[in-house]
């Protein structure tokens, strides 16, 4: 990318694109108007004559050329290096609610590393009567269980504590995915092992020089932990911990360790780098708080959105977006077209799932005139995605992590739609 | 009594788990016998850290700085570093020992861990240059934000708080008060998705 386009951001080069359709009188009433027959349906296209690729021709495809936008982005600034890093999710090019595993976000903190199957192993120590090593093959003689979880980085909307920062729901919501896991509960790992009476937690580590350390009580590894091999049907991408990952529904990413290699039952936790010094919450105060495991209600207008302006003009609009709470399933979303002064109901494209994602659709009519859309989640606690202002007003503007604040665009009269904060 | 319910996996051995368990707790457990002079570890840092951690701890651009910050967690921008804002001197050594230096871990021994952590603490303020650290003083080391930490307060701070539905007339007014084309920081698209657009 050269300082040359500088000025064709996304949106800028969309909204371009947008307004010449507008200059060239195509937006009437959102319908083309045929001024005589159209050669795309008179005329025998190439593709209705030839043929097409052979089935021999992509043993394992990626999606075709047009929808090349559709990936992953990066944002450098944000850290020293591209090793410990982050990337986004194009969450609002994609529909439905499960993510595509190769567009699905990274984050790493010393690289996505190769490990084998042959080379896997995991081992369980501490406080049990027995310490045991599995090998892949071993995992996958367990009785098996499928789930469907959202895995959202504690740092997802971080950057916009401040302010609106980063143009594009991409940005400010992609470091989360929705995946379909296939794997062994955590619990049948851990009654193989048996526990010692005097076990309370867990410590779990990835195999990557990292290690990514976190302390997980027992409770919760007893519950709804999944020691996950598949997603969406399939291995585990290299980057997102092939062969093996931890799966912790509901709670920070951080905590869904990658390339799993040690769980040792303990006494207390152990308080590593990534439940200290990371992942702590800074008020304030100056008080930090510790072990905010739990990503609260929260969901993100996806389209229309920054990266996905109105191109159609008036008339008939898909406002959709997703939902998606660690406390359990998602039993409504609000949508509203003015900033907050009034809400309605969206429609959610199926019943809200425990700890996964939601799609919502609002089928509107625009009248071409300015809105602040706005999506306010709620789940079956009676909890209600808070405002801005209202986690400021306990947090102040430090806390770095858990910012599941109500999301802002401001979509102008040519359809383009731009990251604010209104009062 | 072991169950064995599956029978599936076999014993870890004891050397299998004295190389894989490394890790310290705030008590000290798991520290391994050793002892590392702040001298010492001024040398190792030079070598191992300085590039990008700076001579005195202190970061060399986006890299993280490890001293300094002291009484800044209430202010605007707060720094945190292990003297400023870790609680424990455990999660230094653990840390360091098992994931530094950045690119090459695990390749420190167990005495150039202490000196290392020695020459952190030097760097923070917290020892004298003579000091040495070892298994046995440890625990002594005063960690200032030690008690700077709550458990999540969440269910009492919040969860009874938010649960604002209101459906209409719920603001006389909207303004917008933060645009973020203004501060215009988002990445630019890349020439193939403009091509794809035209």
């Amino acid at each position: 990318m050269s300082e040359s386009n500088k000025k064709n951001s996304p949106s800028r080069r969309q909204f371009l694109t947008g307004a010449a359709s507008v200059g060239a009188g195509a937006l009437a009433a959102g319908t083309t108007h045929a001024s005589g027959p159209d050669p795309l349906i008179t005329q025998v296209q190439d593709w209705a004559s030839g043929t097409g690729d052979g089935v021999d021709v992509t043993p394992y495809g990626l999606p075709i050329q047009f929808e090349q936008d559709v990936v992953r982005r990066n944002v450098e600034w944000l850290t020293a290096d591209t090793i410990s890093s982050i990337n986004f999710t194009p969450i609002h090019a994609l529909d439905g609610t499960i993510t595509p595993q190769g567009c699905a976000f990274e984050r790493h903190h010393s690289g996505a590393i190769e490990l084998r199957k042959e080379d896997y192993r995991l081992m369980i120590n501490g406080l049990v009567d027995q310490e045991l090593v599995f090998t892949y093959e071993d995992l996958e003689r367990f009785p098996r269980e499928n789930h469907v979880y959202f895995c959202e980085c504690a740092a997802n909307t971080g950057m916009e504590w401040a302010g609106a920062q980063l143009n594009g729901a991409q940005f400010t919501h992609g470091m989360i995915h929705n995946m379909e896991y296939t794997g062994v509960s955590l619990r049948t790992l851990l009654q193989e092992a048996g526990i010692k009476p005097e076990g309370k937690w867990i410590y779990v580590e990835g195999a990557d020089a990292s290690s990514n350390g976190r302390s997980i009580p027992l409770e919760k590894a007893l519950d709804d932990v999944l020691v996950a091999f598949k997603a969406n049907g399939e291995a585990l991408r290299k980057e997102h911990g092939y062969p093996v990952r931890l799966v912790v529904p509901g709670w920070e990413g951080n905590m869904w360790i990658k390339w799993l290699r040690r769980i040792e039952v303990k006494d207390s936790p152990v308080e590593s780098r990534e439940e200290t010094s990371k992942y702590t919450d800074n008020l304030a105060n100056g008080i930090a708080r510790k072990w905010t495991w739990v990503m609260d209600a929260k969901s993100i207008i996806t389209s229309p959105s920054p990266q996905a302006p109105i191109k159609h003009g008036t008339g008939p609009l898909v406002i959709t977006g997703l939902a998606w709470s660690g406390n359990g399933a998602i039993t409504g979303v609000d949508v509203s077209i003015d900033g907050g002064k009034t809400w309605v109901e969206a429609r959610l494209a199926a019943p809200g799932q425990d700890k996964a994602m939601t799609r919502f659709y609002l089928d509107h009519i625009w009248d071409g005139s300015e809105m602040l859309l706005q999506a306010r989640a709620k789940d079956a606690t009676g909890y209600v995605q808070p405002t801005k202002t209202q986690l400021r007003e306990v947090r102040g503007l430090n806390s770095i992590y858990h910012n599941n604040c109500i999301q802002t665009w401001w979509v102008n009269e040519s359809g383009e739609a731009e990251n604010v904060e209104v009062s | 009594v072991y169950a064995g319910t599956y029978g599936l996996g076999r014993p870890a051995l004891p050397e299998e788990v004295a190389a894989w368990d490394l890790d310290v707790s705030p008590n000290g457990t798991g520290l391994p016998a050793g002892s590392g002079s702040v001298m010492d570890g001024e040398e190792i840092f030079a070598d191992q850290c300085a590039v990008c951690h700076g001579d005195f701890a202190e970061g060399v651009g986006n890299w993280p700085k490890l001293a300094g910050g002291a009484d800044t967690l209430d202010h605007e921008d707060p720094l945190k570093t292990v003297g400023s804002y870790w609680p424990y001197l455990s999660t230094t050594w653990d840390y360091v020992n098992r994931s530094m230096p950045f690119g090459n871990a695990q390749t420190l021994e167990v005495d150039e861990v202490y000196a290392i952590v020695a020459y952190i603490l030097y760097s923070n303020d917290l020892v004298e240059e003579e000091f040495v650290l070892s298994q046995d003083n440890f625990l002594e080391v005063d960690m200032p934000n030690r008690d700077g930490f709550i458990l999540d307060d969440r269910d009492k701070t919040e969860y009874s708080v938010f649960n604002d539905s209101c459906m209409s007339d719920c603001k006389a007014s909207v303004e917008i008060t933060m645009r973020a084309l203004v501060l215009d920081v988002t990445p630019e698209e890349t020439a193939a998705k403009g091509a794809a657009v035209e």
